[in-house]
């Protein structure tokens, strides 16, 4: 039972404490590429927590082999190609089953490739040495995180478009901003769980 | 390959003025957001994403000819990941305190889309000096522009400069109190102030790039009307000519 609530302490921290974007700064880009839509913004942010959670588990055998290997220096080009062809993957995928949506995601779905959140969960993963389910709590909230915050920032876009702004200040400028003041708000969860240990 | 005079240098230039990789394109801004607490990360951090952008942006280039078009994009990951991993081993070895400030965005250099941007766009088409140039303007570019966000964060933030704590340069660490520290506003050092200082410069840019413009548009429209005076005064010229013209006859 008490894995069991660690476990999930562990996926409401790196999703809300230590979110991925506004604490860590891992998947600026698509961030703010893909969030002045909020069906888009939904559907980058649903591809994103397919891949990470994926990379996770399929990266962390991979590194154990790299370890009986002894290769360990040759990760970050084991992950990307991993993360590379499951992008290719999930791009089948989704324009199998939803044209529409791959039609919307369009140029954006292979830039999760490049997407730093997913190699930024998998190496912190290898080179903080997690344990396997650490390994997936990590995964599991950084992607969930970023799924919440790239929707809400979108909700908040779509109303900055039409509401007056100074004119140097359109567009991303006062996205900018109103990151920031999103990563103050989530500042203030910091000292939330300051009494349990994580293991983060 | 004959090329206009002066190619070279726009070349150069144009990666760290008019095509600014991070404040034009808005690339990268992952680490010019994550590594900007102090001036010595963001050199450290620019220098090593030079490194990484020239060796694969020349390799890139002197593959071209050689890499199938269908399978471009995994050969350059892995090209640039091979550089990036060199680059991680050089940085652990030698400059141990960079590489535990810096962490996992060493790493993350990988994913940065000015590295794939540029071979994609540019190194995959051009010779390698040329490539080579190119890197070189965006490198620069992009470091001098982390330097700018560093040297706003670092100084409001921390109320002065720290040398000697990341890099090697000295053998103990300096600092630069400018401001007494109480005075000194530690949100700048929080991931906030990061996309403040970045939201603002932004914001100053595009004030100067719009009041260009607007003076641009002013004097096209006082050339505008200028000539259409003259025409009116050449038109009224040439009536009067042929009406004393009539006169005459």
């Amino acid at each position: 039972m008490e894995y069991v609530i660690t476990f999930i302490l562990a996926i409401v921290s790196s999703m809300l404490i230590d979110n991925v974007v506004l604490s860590r700064f891992y998947g600026i880009c698509p961030f703010l590429g893909v969030s002045k839509k909020v069906k888009s913004s939904l559907g980058m942010g649903l591809a994103v927590v397919f891949v990470i959670v994926m990379a996770t588990l399929i990266c962390y055998p991979l590194f154990m082999l790299l370890k009986l290997a002894e290769i360990q220096f040759m990760d970050t080009v084991a992950y990307i190609l991993v993360i590379a062809s499951l992008v290719q993957l999930v791009g089948l995928f989704i324009k199998k089953f939803s044209p529409s949506l791959y039609k919307s995601l369009g140029i954006y779905l292979p830039l999760i490739t490049t997407n730093c959140a997913v190699l930024g969960v998998v190496q912190t993963n290898s080179d903080k040495a997690y344990t396997f389910w650490e390994a997936l709590a990590n995964g599991i909230g950084t992607s969930v995180g970023f799924l919440l915050i790239i929707v809400v920032f979108s909700c908040i876009r779509v109303r900055l478009e039409s509401s007056n702004t100074p004119k140097a200040f359109k567009g991303l400028p006062i996205a900018l901003i109103t990151a920031a003041i999103m990563a103050m708000a989530l500042f203030g969860l910091k000292g939330l769980f300051s009494g349990i240990n994580l293991g983060l | 390959m004959a090329k206009e005079k002066g190619y070279t240098k726009n070349n150069f230039l144009k990666g760290i003025i008019a095509e600014n990789p991070l404040f034009v394109s808005i690339l990268g801004t992952c680490p010019a957001l994550a590594t900007t607490t102090s001036l010595e990360a963001a050199i450290g951090m620019g220098i090593l994403f030079t490194i990484v952008l020239l060796c694969s942006s020349v390799l890139v280039s002197l593959l071209r000819k050689v890499i199938p078009d269908e399978i471009r994009t995994p050969a350059y990951i892995v090209i640039i990941a091979t550089f990036v991993t060199i680059v991680k081993m050089f940085a652990q070895a030698f400059l141990p305190a960079l590489y535990s400030t810096l962490g996992v965005f060493i790493s993350l250099i990988v994913v940065n889309c000015i590295v794939l941007g540029r071979a994609e766009a540019y190194a995959s088409k051009n010779g390698v000096f040329d490539s080579f140039i190119d890197a070189l303007g965006m490198g620069l570019g992009y470091t001098l522009a982390i330097l700018v966000m560093a040297f706003f964060r670092e100084f409001l933030g921390t109320g002065g400069f720290t040398i000697g704590a990341v890099l090697p340069i000295t053998d103990k660490a300096y600092t630069l109190q400018i401001i007494p520290e109480d005075y000194a506003i530690s949100l700048f050092q929080m991931p906030a102030g990061a996309f403040i200082v970045f939201g603002i410069i932004l914001a100053v840019l595009a004030f100067i790039k719009n009041r260009k413009a607007e003076k641009k548009a002013a004097l096209e429209k006082l050339e505008k009307q200028r000539k259409a005076e003259e025409a009116k005064k050449a038109a009224a010229a040439a009536a009067a000519q042929q009406v004393a013209e009539g006169g005459n006859k």
